[in-house]
């Protein structure tokens, strides 16, 4: 579904990402684990058209996208729910909401995709006529994936979903992930609690200051020593 | 002439000086809150406008038609301004994007001058808006009561625009978080061209009403609107349309306030008062009186 092959990417003269390959197929979820300033957050950025790379190449469905706008890139079926929530403060979470279906036509399917939504996050639904600002960091978590998922993607690409949430809203959060998965959508998922993405993931990458040192299937990464010692903190 | 008169006369001048830095602020607002650019140039757009609208009328176009095309001659004014100068340097440092602005205003004026001539022209008036009505001891001139009414209207409209569709909504959310607003698949180009076209059809709007109580235009009509506007969307909190439009008439009502009670020696001192005041305002509400909550950059 989707193929990052060797690509280089730099931030002015400073290069973030060097030669990293990568595969994601379809149905699958795939995590991108590493340390602060790896590159995770690049790569994603990448993806999703923000940034472009220097060299190599990004396919999505059998078509290079690495040289397309943000917006062409939505249009091909892939959502970003950035580090950081990024959602929108001054405006409602219904705004929110229908802003990341800004895109889409088919009104029904967008009603759908909202009931989907509201079922995963129920909070959302009592909040619809809040400023984003105004709700907690786990609700701005909540908003921030209800709304990447209101783009009819089959790829959403999730930067740290529970960065900063409390232990209890990271459960929910990664059962709803888990829920996503179950619906058929395929998953990149940067996190860094490595432990919790190679629990629910199905393969992993290990990024380390911008290169692939590593890759398997999650129940391998688990077993690894050298993942453990570094990033499970065994 | 009674003290209520008095004051209703002075209200309605007031509302009307407003409604002009209130049209104008909105756009510099506009393009400030989604690419944090000073936008110099808006205040020459009042000066296309205006001499869109003498030359179609020169021409024979009637005043029904001249008026609303020469807003439209604004309004592309404003998107060809962006696409020619300020996309290119889209994402340079703040200084950069400022001084382009420098250039496009003695650009657009200095254009005008070899055109035109630099002196004023008269702008023919039809008589409707030659108008002065006398209601008791009150005076209100036919082109004031226009100008409110335009903005009202114009205002309304504004507001369903920003709050009702998805291009207004897209530009709201461009404004508060420009990464965010490229992952939902917001076009930002066309956001940004929306906004430049909105901006500048108001500025046209506001240089028209401006030109028609003065009766007469110039190359060089937009430099003071522009400098008040600006003063006007920094006190109503920058970057945010309703901001912008409060900033709008509390300048005009400081202004009409002074003139009405300073004393006739003092009437040079007015402008110095205002921004005096405006001075206060801001030390007491940094944010301007719209802007509550600071912007948080991550």
């Amino acid at each position: 579904m989707l193929e990052v092959r060797d690509i280089d990417v730099y931030y002015g003269g400073i290069r973030a990402l060097d030669g990293v390959s990568l595969d994601v197929a379809e149905g699958e979820l795939v995590t991108l684990i590493g340390s602060n300033g790896a590159g995770k957050t690049t790569t994603l950025r990448t993806i999703s058209g923000l940034l472009h790379p220097k060299r190599g190449s990004i396919v999505y469905d059998g078509a290079p996208i690495h040289t397309l706008s943000p917006y062409q890139i939505v249009q091909r079926g892939i959502s970003h729910c950035p580090e950081g929530r990024h959602i929108f403060a001054n405006l409602t979470v219904d705004d929110n909401l229908r802003l990341g279906a800004v895109q889409r036509r088919d009104r029904a399917a967008v009603r759908r995709d909202r009931e989907w939504v509201y079922s995963l996050f129920p909070v959302l639904e009592q909040r619809l006529g809040q400023l984003g600002g105004t709700l907690s960091g786990g609700e701005q978590q909540m908003l921030a994936i209800g709304r990447a998922l209101m783009s009819s993607s089959r790829l959403l690409l999730l930067d740290e979903p529970s960065l900063g949430l409390a232990p209890i809203l990271v459960e929910t959060i990664f059962a709803v992930l888990r829920e996503i998965k179950a619906s058929g959508r395929t998953i990149l998922l940067v996190e860094q609690n490595a432990y919790l993405a190679l629990e629910i993931a199905d393969r992993g990458y290990v990024l380390e200051t911008g290169r692939l040192i590593l890759h398997d299937t999650a129940e391998a990464l688990r077993a690894n020593a050298e993942v453990e010692r570094s990033y499970l903190g065994g | 002439m009674s003290l209520t008169e008095y004051g209703l006369q002075q209200l309605t001048n007031a509302l009307s000086i407003g409604s002009l830095y209130a049209l104008m602020a909105i756009g510099l607002a506009m393009v400030f809150g989604i690419l944090r650019l000073i936008n110099f140039a808006h205040g020459d757009l009042m000066m296309v406008g205006s001499y869109s609208a003498l030359g179609l009328i020169f021409i024979g176009l009637p005043y029904w038609a001249a008026i609303p095309a020469a807003v439209v001659v604004a309004a592309l004014a404003g998107i060809l301004m962006e696409r020619v100068a300020y996309r290119p340097i889209r994402g340079a440092p703040d200084v950069a994007m400022l001084l382009t602005s420098f250039a496009v205003t003695i650009i657009l004026e200095n254009g005008a001058v070899m055109l035109v001539g630099a002196r004023s022209r008269a702008f023919p008036i039809p008589d409707f808006l030659r108008t002065v009505y006398h209601l008791g001891n009150l005076t209100v001139a036919s082109v004031n009561v226009v100008a409110i009414i335009a903005t009202a209207v114009l205002l309304v409209l504004l507001t369903l625009f920003v709050t009702r569709t998805d291009i207004g909504i897209s530009m709201r959310a461009a404004a508060d978080d420009m990464m965010a607003a490229q992952l939902m698949g917001i076009p930002i180009n066309r956001v940004i061209a929306a906004a430049f076209a909105i901006g500048s059809g108001l500025a046209g709007v506001a240089g028209l009403l401006w030109t028609v109580k003065v009766g007469k235009v110039d190359p060089y009509m937009g430099f003071f609107p522009v400098l008040k506007a600006f003063v006007a969307a920094v006190i109503g909190g920058f970057g945010t349309i309703p901001g912008a439009v409060v900033g709008g008439f509390v300048l005009g009502f400081l202004e009409i306030t002074f003139q009405a009670l300073l004393p006739g020696e003092w009437s040079a001192y007015r402008d110095a008062l205002v921004f005096a005041i405006l001075i206060i305002v801001l030390l007491v509400r940094p944010n301007g009186i719209v802007g509550a909550r600071a912007r948080e950059e991550i």
